[in-house]
């Protein structure tokens, strides 16, 4: 899942100053399970755009919507009807969710009101930790299901480095050196001898952006059609 | 409704409105009982009945704010008390983030507070009324509120539906906050 945070208030205050009509657009996905931006955040910010504005004395109106996805252009075309209607949409959507929100509606001033962290789990309730890098080249089979991309401070595919300190890593004691974490992963396995392979360079050149990617099933369905 | 106000006459003292979100084991009970010693309380207390303190949440929160209300505090049972277990334990920690989002907006956050209340506690039922009461006087009234005689949101029921609708996933769907704010005006 995408973790994402909520921006200060005052940082939503600043983009949509002197504006009157303002649609807060939440997304029902990744966002709303890390209570960043799903139905009842866009709530909270509405009710707290509007109390700002009936403090400071501005004339401001908020309303709401939330989209099963901002990431689909199947559910964006529900605000087709409303978009019109406002000076700026707020959306608390991903990054990703807020571009394309401002493709579908490129004559609309689009504003993000969340900062997008990492491709995460939920540690427990309120707590996420970064899990994927999306490298996209997989080694989890070789390292016992723990990420060294994500989780070793320099990258390292052969470890541990010599910087590793009784479990913990050089650069700082909250976090884990990865390399001990699979080390006694394998360990628990019974496959220790995945240690001694030697993985070989990693190809970054795949990690080129923006990354892009098209199902096999629909290229070879085009292919056929592009023949006939 | 700007358009309806009137000056105001000055003489009348300012009444503070005062919300209490009562869990109905505890906070609510104690309510009762301190109706049964017959102690008296402030009257500027609203007593809004709900199953668990848990169940509060900073939308509500935020909204009876929004609405008018000039000083709201959750009670709920003591630590260790709740009748759900931890109800009272969510409780505290919604009530402290939305202490928080009144701070961003630039309201004082000392109108929001949580209480324990235990059932047996008539009387510290009442000095909580009266001491919240006390103190929305103090911070004086809420800048939110337009109008001193302006109706808060929300329908009072006074036969409420046995079945009432599930509520339904509102994906997708326009929430103007006009439409809303006249539907719970409407008696």
């Amino acid at each position: 899942m995408i973790v994402a945070e909520r921006k200060p208030l005052e940082q939503i205050e600043g983009m949509i100053e002197g504006m009157q009509k303002i649609l807060v657009a939440g997304c029902g996905t990744c966002v709303a399970v890390c209570m960043a931006g799903g139905e009842k955040e866009v709530e909270i910010l509405a009710a707290q755009l509007r109390m700002r504005a009936k403090l400071k004395g501005i004339q401001r109106t908020v309303d709401e919507i939330t989209v099963t996805r901002q990431c689909d252009r199947e559910y964006l075309d529900q605000l087709a009807k409303y978009v019109g209607q406002y000076d700026a949409v707020v959306s608390t959507a991903c990054g990703a969710g807020v571009q394309f929100l401002a493709e579908r509606y490129d004559d609309k001033i689009v504003l993000p009101a969340l900062n997008t962290l990492f491709i995460g789990v939920a540690e427990g309730p309120g707590q996420w930790s970064q899990r994927c890098m999306a490298c996209e080249d997989c080694i989890l089979d070789q390292t016992g299901g723990i990420c060294p991309m994500t989780i070793c401070a320099k990258n390292l595919l052969n470890g541990p480095c010599g910087g590793t300190n009784h479990g913990k890593c050089e650069v700082g004691d909250d976090r884990d050196c990865a390399w001990t974490l699979i080390y006694r992963k394998l360990e628990k396995l019974g496959r220790l001898d995945y240690m001694r392979k030697i993985q070989p360079p990693k190809d970054y050149s795949v990690m080129t952006k923006p990354g892009r990617y098209s199902h096999e099933a629909y290229e070879e369905a085009e292919k056929k059609e592009d023949k006939e | 409704m700007s358009d309806q106000t009137a000056p105001e006459p000055k003489a009348e003292p300012f009444e503070p409105k005062v919300v209490a979100f009562c869990c109905t084991y505890c906070a609510y009970t104690a309510g009762d009982l301190a109706g049964s010693m017959r102690l008296e309380y402030a009257p500027n207390v609203r007593v809004v009945k709900i199953l668990c303190s848990g169940k509060i949440d900073a939308v509500l929160l935020l909204r009876a704010f929004e609405d008018g209300a000039d000083a709201v505090y959750v009670a709920g049972c003591n630590i260790g008390d709740c009748h759900f277990l931890e109800g009272n334990l969510r409780a505290i920690r919604t009530v402290a983030y939305t202490q928080h989002l009144l701070r961003e907006i630039g309201l004082e956050p000392q109108r929001l507070e949580f209480f324990h209340i235990p059932a047996s506690a008539g009387p510290l039922f009442a000095q909580r009324a009266n001491e919240m009461t006390e103190r929305a006087r103090k911070l004086g009234p809420n800048p939110l509120r337009s109008r001193r005689t302006e109706r808060a949101g929300g329908k009072l029921q006074r036969q409420p539906d046995p079945h009432p609708p599930l509520p339904e996933a509102k994906l997708g769907r326009l929430i103007r906050h006009e439409e809303r704010m006249a539907e719970s005006q409407t008696p």
